[in-house]
């Protein structure tokens, strides 16, 4: 059946041709990686705004209030008028403090989380790099971001912060084999760990629902694991406000705490687009089976918009989560992790892979 | 441990990894200082310093006379404002031998009930704001904005209501306030089981509140531990049933004991304090007689000289007034014995070998205000 | 073998009870009607506050600007905190007598603590509670205020 869905190469392929024509070569590569920084750049900020702001009313109606309404229509204008409040605030230098990695700190947390979103596939053929080993690029580049933190942590000269910091290594360290094995399920189904090589296999239904019940623990044990790799929800340990004031960014003010601020908001980003991708078929419209007049339907509505409901969907289900759970202790925590998550993604991967071998997925 | 305290703290000889708990702290509900010392995510010890918001009250009441003092017992524990009242309008009522009207009785006794509820209602949202879970505290505060309102209408005040003067109420209560009263109540009874399926029922929840911060019967007594708190330990410390004043010997309750002594049963304790509160009101609501709101008083309130004890049962355990007069028309020494002070101190027994976690889950379900504790 | 059942009996306990929570939650989410927060300063035409509302102390004039007050300082020694200062001159009346009349009832706001007793104690009820309640001002100076109107003088069936 012929595709009716708009592929995004057709317009980068044009793009490129047309810098080609007029570069050449080299200056080609150049001028569409500050192109592709660009657009990247405009994007995270104007995402990370964007979700500060959901989740600010989201919480509320959940909370039973109305949330930001002042600034702006519906306070939509509330996040930036928060950026420029941030923005003018003062840097405060910590006695005592490590000033070049303290500095360093929010640098390395944004940039991770701003590497993992360049594999991240929004549309059909809108993909910055298409790695061969995308899930593991992504795996890869995500975890760096404890490396921030754990400087942050360190740098700070506060033992608030240290606490903060030693907690959230713990739990990233250990909550990244979770994440791992689980979209290892999905990898296995798939054959392949490109990223638009899964998206494709979905186009006859998506893996949660072809893969039978592994699937659906894997995208489960994937929810609850991410959840925790973005110290998020009920295992924000690494800040717990109400133990650590505000653990491991207690010391930073101004533009560097927004830094944090937006990290945590895009790797929240992140997961969702991920999970979205491997487990709810990214851009790839709803489908079933051999329904082709149902499917063609499905076609029309426009890649992109699929691609953000199912990532929005995921990102609504980690804030649900936030708000209604109580936080873990630290202990419990790695219980959860080696006692709970851990055997079971392992025993839920060697179903899958039996069910791959007698090839009973669909 | 006490040589190595010292070691520690007052000669500062020690490598300990020490942490300055407050004043400011988000957990402390208040200016209450916890020197916390730590081994990794253990807590080694702790020491509570207080006095960060004392106000002098004992020595201000000696400068005032008895109506003035009520307004100034408000602002000790004030989520339990009412039942201070009570207590120095009781002592002073039994010091002059003054035998109030019945209706005061009936209507004290459904305000207390009120009062604890509201109380609770915020302990439980703080308690679950605590833990981390931010949302009881909106549910929390939504229902008890709805007592607050009761209060506003009938006392013209929200928290510091001085509704009670000796002798009496300052005025009758508002028309309206047995029907919103039984308003709440309906309402109330349906919003509670959904606390318990947010909170209570939460298996994160209850993980982190079984079995943390043990407190023995024994230890309870030792420390003077009353109140809820202490009747998570088994410890029967029930004002309004051991010792009963106003119209509590009218009412049937039961008084809920848990032996456990552990946070959850400290929670569970409040959680079935509110349920019982809610009966006490139900039974009394109805039946308020009419024979007017204050018994006369001459308008010169004169203690004679001698000593006056009174307590009473507030929603976190035993206050007491203690009055010594010499016949003048202000005390010449009141003292008041707060409940928290007591319950504070328990917390270093508590909190000793457990994670910096359940440090907050324990100070969360002591209950504590500061502003009581220093006076 | 038990264990195992055990251990994913727990499983389903937890995950059930977790469940039991987002429903909760989820509820709220999906019945934005039961939002109970007030918008305040847009809400202002239709909030009211109620009768026996703390919200400062006022002395009622009726409409040919008089009081009840007879200054008797009754309100100012019960005062707990000082917020009251009842200033008066000593006039002779028509009939040739030297009697009391205020001049200024001086009214503390950033002192009271609101606590009721002026107006419950005073015997001819000049005093009452307004429900005016807001009071944020730049200037401390402006929380003090005279309650007796300009011009005004007491009534006359009110015996001082």
């Amino acid at each position: 059946m012929q595709s009716t869905i708009y592929n995004f190469h057709d317009l980068t392929g044009s793009i490129d041709s047309t810098l080609h024509s007029w570069f050449g070569n080299t200056g080609t590569v150049i001028a569409e990686m500050v192109l592709v920084g660009i657009a990247f750049l405009t994007f995270y900020a104007l995402l990370g705004l964007f979700l500060v702001y959901l989740e600010r009313k989201v919480c509320a109606v959940i909370q039973n209030r109305y949330g930001p309404n002042r600034v702006g229509p519906m306070g939509l204008l509330q996040t930036v008028a928060d950026l420029i409040k941030l923005l003018m605030k003062e840097l405060i230098s910590i006695k005592r403090s490590d000033k070049f990695l303290f500095n360093l700190a929010p640098f390395i947390v944004i940039i991770a989380s701003f590497m993992a979103i360049a594999a991240t596939p929004f549309a059909k053929g809108l993909q910055a790099v298409d790695l061969n080993i995308g899930v593991f690029y992504v795996m890869a580049v995500s975890s760096l971001g404890v490396v921030g933190i754990l400087i942050a942590g360190w740098s700070s000269n506060s033992k608030y912060s240290l606490i903060g910091a030693m907690r959230s290594g713990a739990q990233i360290v250990s909550y990244e084999l979770s994440v791992g094995l689980s979209l290892l399920a999905i990898v296995t189904f798939a054959g392949t760990m490109q990223l638009s090589g899964i998206v494709e296999s979905q186009a006859d239904g998506w893996w949660i629902f072809k893969g039978h019940i592994p699937a659906i623990v894997a995208f489960i044990i994937y929810l609850i694991a991410s959840t925790a790799e973005i110290n998020r929800g009920p295992f924000d340990l690494a800040e717990a406000e109400s133990e650590l004031t505000a653990g491991f960014h207690t010391e930073y003010s101004g533009i560097k705490f927004a830094f944090f601020f937006l990290a945590e908001y895009i790797n929240m980003f992140i997961v969702a687009a991920i999970g979205a991708t491997v487990f709810l078929g990214g851009w790839m419209p709803f489908h079933i089976g051999s329904w082709d007049a149902f499917n063609h339907v499905m076609d029309f509505i426009p890649s992109m918009v699929w691609f953000f409901l199912k990532a929005f969907f995921i990102i609504y289900i980690i804030m649900w989560f936030k708000w209604t759970f109580p936080r873990l202790r630290i202990d419990q925590l790695l219980t959860l992790e080696w006692k709970y998550l851990m055997p079971l993604s392992l025993i839920n991967i060697i179903i899958i892979a039996f069910i791959v071998l007698m090839g009973w997925h669909f | 441990m006490s040589e190595e305290i010292i070691k520690d703290v007052i000669i500062g000889e020690s490598d300990d990894y020490i942490i300055n708990m407050g004043p400011q702290h988000p957990s402390t509900h208040g200016v209450l200082r916890l020197e916390v010392c730590l081994q990794g995510e253990t807590v080694k010890y702790l020491i509570p310093h207080v006095g960060y918001i004392h106000r002098g009250i004992e020595k201000m009441c000696e400068a005032s006379s008895y109506p003035q003092i009520i307004h100034l017992t408000d602002r000790m524990d004030y989520l339990s404002a009412h039942m201070n009242n009570e207590a120095v309008c009781l002592c002073v009522e039994n010091a002059m031998q003054v035998e109030v009207p019945e209706r005061v009785k009936y209507i004290r006794t459904i305000l207390d009930e009120l009062n604890r509820i509201a109380s609770h209602q915020l302990w439980w949202c703080a308690f679950g704001m605590d833990l981390g879970a931010l949302t009881t505290f909106f549910y929390g505060l939504r229902d008890r904005e709805l007592i607050l309102d009761i209060f506003e209408e009938s006392f013209g005040s929200r928290l510091l209501h001085s509704f009670n003067t000796p002798g009496g109420l300052m005025h009758d209560i508002h028309p309206n306030f047995q029907k919103r009263v039984k308003d709440f109540i309906t309402y109330f009874r349906k919003k509670l089981p959904e606390y318990d399926q947010l909170l209570t029922g939460n298996v994160i929840f209850q993980q982190r509140a079984k079995g943390v911060g043990l407190m023995s019967k024994e230890k309870a007594i030792a420390y003077g531990v009353t109140g809820p708190s202490g009747r998570g330990s088994g410890f029967s410390c029930d004002l309004r049933k051991h010792a009963p004043y106003s119209a509590y010997d009218k009412v049937q309750f039961n008084e809920i004991l848990y032996n456990e002594g552990d946070t959850f049963a400290r929670y569970k304790v409040r959680m079935d304090e509110m349920w019982e509160s809610m009966n006490i009101i139900e039974q009394l609501i109805d039946n308020i007689p009419d024979d007017g709101f204050t018994a006369k008083m001459k308008p010169i309130i004169k203690l004679p000289a001698g000593e006056y004890f009174q307590r009473v049962e507030t929603a976190r355990g035993e206050f007491a007034v203690y009055i010594v007069s010499d016949g003048n028309k202000t005390p010449y020494r009141i003292k008041f014995r707060s409940p928290n002070f007591s319950n504070l101190f328990v917390m270093n027994e508590l909190a000793s070998g457990g994670k910096i976690a359940d440090l907050i889950a324990i100070s969360g379900s002591l209950d504590l205000v500061i502003p009581d504790i220093d006076r | 073998m038990n264990s195992v059942i055990k251990y994913f009996k727990d499983i389903f306990y937890g995950v059930s009870t977790l469940w039991a929570g987002m429903r909760v939650t989820g509820k709220y989410f999906v019945s934005p009607g039961q939002i109970v927060t007030q918008k305040y300063p847009e809400n202002r035409a239709t909030l009211k506050m109620a009768d026996r509302f703390k919200g400062e102390i006022i002395m009622p004039h009726d409409d040919n600007n008089q009081h009840r007050c007879t200054g008797c300082g009754i309100c100012e020694m019960n005062c707990p905190n000082g917020s009251i200062e009842v200033l008066t001159n000593r006039v002779p009346n028509e009939d040739g007598k030297v009697v009391r009349v205020i001049d200024k009832h001086v009214y503390h706001l950033s002192m009271c603590t609101f606590c009721g007793l002026c107006v419950k104690t005073c015997p001819s009820d000049a005093l009452a509670f307004g429900q005016k309640f807001e009071h944020a001002v730049f200037d401390r100076h402006k929380l003090t205020k005279i309650l007796n109107r300009e011009g005004s003088s007491l009534k006359k069936e009110v015996k001082s």
